[in-house]
């Protein structure tokens, strides 16, 4: 059974929609489009020379070995940021869920960094694991083992994943808890009392009703390893070493921003934009029928 | 009703101010990337300027990084309100002398002021890279560096080395880090911008090119050629050096400076400018010397070239503002602001007479650190190959140069392989670069 709210007037529901429908438009139509039109032109920096050349800066980033690592890295890195943000936060959510003494403390405390710029989060793991003056690093080496993230491609992706995961565990826990505790305890107490564990209690029971919970993050999370992790690569490692860190969205503002090639950042932008619709559209498809509301 | 007609015309008073002000000062805006100290510097020549004269004033707004300086100043011409000056670092030469259009080149500027400029009084290395091959000059040097050897001096005479005499070519720098090692340093030496040090400079100073056409000067059909044997010698060998803890990568821009004033290495390649920040943070004696050259290669040493920025005039202006532009370039260059602004920040003068008073202020004797620099950039007339260079995309080029490298120290690909790779690579954004400014 739905609910249907029936307007008398003709006017007033277009005007409720009016200002989502603006923001759309003038945030993410009206520049989506103008990508779209510069991603067929080839131009120089201050636009003095426009020349249509048809797909050819998609050809030529298709034929990039640069740009082809660039996908498998950012595969790699946004999976990674995702699955150790949200397996985290779980399990923090859980355990924090139990808590009854100081139950705000550990909030605020888990909550805090989600509050750090992201730029600010990538400058301050950048001091804890710099090589030369870096606490941990220096503790590594003394431990035996030898951090350098200049060089090291693996450790350098290490990195910039825990980096950009740990600020989003925060969002992730908020939503996790709030989902926690809307699950009615008779239904947890009711499985107890059949003698099922507490593992099997929060498999069986708990996981699925925060399956709409689950399915939102995984949403919300692989569409900000994509795009708002841009801050922790540049401050980190510029896409360095080797292009190890050299995700989609860090190689399209170098290729724009610093070496003003604009129709192929464009192009570069436009299949970014495509994968992520088409990522998401996967999911409302595919995950979503596993989802119980 | 009162009210509003008193504020009427206090409206109006103040329009007419306004306007009255405007037309007996005439502003010329001028965009730069100096944050903090230098900025400050920056605000004070343009007050000095101001204060000299009163039909002119310079407004100088800083803009960010030099990349920002750039977008935002390329942006700005988009949009049809560029400023009179803008600053643009040396990588981005060749993107504003390819767009015609958007720019007015320093010779014509001052030719149509009228007001005496003489190209031969500015300092020939650093002019030449922002000159034509026939000797005109587009754009005014604002803050020119070069790279010098740093080395500390507590270390050498710890290692039993002579601080007098520092070593002077690659091999004698593979000798004298060993003993550093030997002496307890972890490393013997590093580097900053280690593309721009040890592919661009080390061209120039060994006089074999960076690329055809001479460096780029010649035309827009240019290639790479740093895939040279000695080249990839040169990368080979520090990449080999590794091993022993004679070299070792400090990262990326300057990231590794903390290298050398945390003692980790003892000698540390690495522009002048870099000068002042060292003095600030070492807590040891340390000196420069002339950047290493292999003695087996028959050019060496030439000289080095620069890096840094210069002030770009942007179309679309008057002519009388454009003749404010000049009297400000001509109050820039001269002997006693060059001089001042050399001494305080360490970057080049631009001017044969502005490096005569600052030694003739004994300068040089207290901080001889900052001579080495002049003398290596002016120690040969440069050549076709030390002149300086000018590729487009040539920003990309440099993260590519940072990758491979990288890949070499790493381990993962030969010397030959990775600058084999990185000049395939360079050679692709040429021709698109060709392309869209043909």
């Amino acid at each position: 059974m739905e609910k249907r709210v029936v307007f008398r007037q003709k006017v007033l529901p277009y005007l409720f929609v009016a200002p989502q429908i603006i923001i759309t438009l003038i945030f993410f139509i009206w520049p989506a489009s103008q990508a779209l039109y510069q991603s067929v032109l080839q131009e120089d920096a201050f636009g003095l020379s426009s020349r249509f050349v048809g797909l050819a800066n998609f050809t030529y980033i298709f034929t990039d070995d640069a740009y082809l690592n660039s996908i498998s890295v950012t595969a790699i890195f946004s999976f990674s940021v995702a699955a150790i943000a949200m397996s985290t936060a779980l399990l923090l959510a859980a355990m924090a869920d139990r808590v009854i003494r100081g139950a705000m403390t550990y909030k605020t405390l888990i909550i805090w960094p989600y509050a750090v710029a992201p730029v600010v989060a990538a400058v301050l793991w950048y001091f804890l694991f710099n090589p030369t003056v870096g606490i941990v690093a220096f503790y590594l080496k003394i431990l035996g083992y030898k951090w350098n993230h200049t060089l090291n491609g693996g450790q350098a992706l290490l990195l910039v994943i825990i980096a950009a995961a740990w600020r989003e565990i925060s969002y992730n826990f908020l939503f996790f808890l709030a989902g926690l505790q809307a699950i009615p305890r008779s239904f947890i107490e009711a499985a107890a009392i059949d003698g099922a564990s507490p593992a099997k209690r929060f498999w069986t029971v708990v996981f699925p009703l925060l399956s709409p919970t689950v399915f939102f993050l995984i949403v919300v999370n692989i569409v900000y390893a994509f795009f708002d992790t841009f801050g922790v690569v540049h401050a980190i490692t510029e896409g360095g070493p080797n292009q190890a860190t050299n995700i989609l969205v860090f190689k399209v503002y170098h290729d724009g921003f610093l070496s003003l090639d604009l129709g192929g950042s464009a192009a570069q932008s436009v299949i970014l934009m495509v994968i992520v619709i088409s990522l998401t559209v996967m999911q409302f498809r595919y995950i979503e029928r596993k989802v119980h509301y | 009703m009162k009210t509003s007609r008193l504020l009427l015309f206090t409206a109006v008073l103040v329009l007419a101010i306004a306007v009255s002000s405007a037309q007996a000062v005439m502003e010329i805006q001028w965009w730069h990337a100096h944050g903090g100290r230098l900025g400050e510097k920056v605000n004070a020549i343009a007050d000095g300027f101001n204060k000299s004269q009163n039909a002119y004033k310079v407004v100088a707004t800083y803009k960010g990084s030099y990349p920002d300086t750039m977008t935002a100043g390329i942006a700005a011409f988009r949009s049809k309100n560029p400023p009179h000056i803008l600053q643009v670092f040396e990588v981005g030469t060749a993107s504003m002398m390819a767009a015609k259009g958007a720019i007015k080149p320093v010779y014509e500027v001052m030719a149509e002021s009228g007001l005496p400029f003489d190209p031969k009084a500015y300092l020939p290395t650093v002019t030449g890279y922002y000159t034509t091959p026939d000797g005109r000059m587009l754009s005014m040097p604002f803050n020119s560096s070069t790279p010098v050897l740093y080395y500390n001096v507590e270390a050498f005479e710890k290692a039993g080395l002579d601080p007098d005499k520092p070593p002077k070519t690659w091999p004698e720098v593979a000798e004298y880090a060993k003993k550093l090692v030997a002496a307890g340093y972890p490393a013997g030496f590093s580097t900053a911008w280690i593309s721009w040090i040890h592919i661009e400079n080390f061209s120039a100073w060994h006089n074999v090119p960076i690329g055809t056409k001479a460096n780029g000067f010649g035309g827009l059909d240019t290639e790479y050629t740093y895939n040279s044997p000695l080249h990839v010698k040169h990368i080979g060998q520090l990449a080999d050096w590794q091993k022993e803890k004679i070299f070792i990568y400090g990262g990326r821009r300057n990231l590794g400076n903390a290298k050398f004033s945390s003692e980790e290495v003892a000698m540390y390649t690495e522009s002048s400018a870099g000068y002042a920040g060292f003095k600030k943070t070492c807590k040891f004696p340390f000196r420069t010397s002339m950047l290493p050259y292999w003695p087996d290669a028959p050019g060496a040493p030439q000289n080095t070239i620069i890096g840094g920025a210069s002030l770009w005039v942007m179309a679309g202006h008057s002519p009388e503002e454009y003749k404010g532009v000049a009297t400000f370039f001509t109050y820039l260059s001269s002997p006693a602001v060059q001089a001042d602004w050399h001494q305080f920040t360490g970057y080049l003068p631009i001017t044969t007479d502005a490096y005569h008073l600052t030694k003739g202020q004994g300068f040089y004797e207290d901080n001889p650190g900052m001579e080495t620099a002049l003398k290596q950039m002016t120690l040969h007339e440069p050549t076709e190959n030390s002149k300086g260079l000018r590729f487009g995309n040539y920003v990309q080029v440099r993260s590519i140069n940072y990758g491979e490298l990288e890949a070499i120290f790493a381990g993962k690909k030969s010397a030959k392989q990775g600058l084999d790779d990185a000049v395939a690579a360079g050679n692709k954004l040429l021709r698109k670069f060709e392309s869209a400014n043909r």
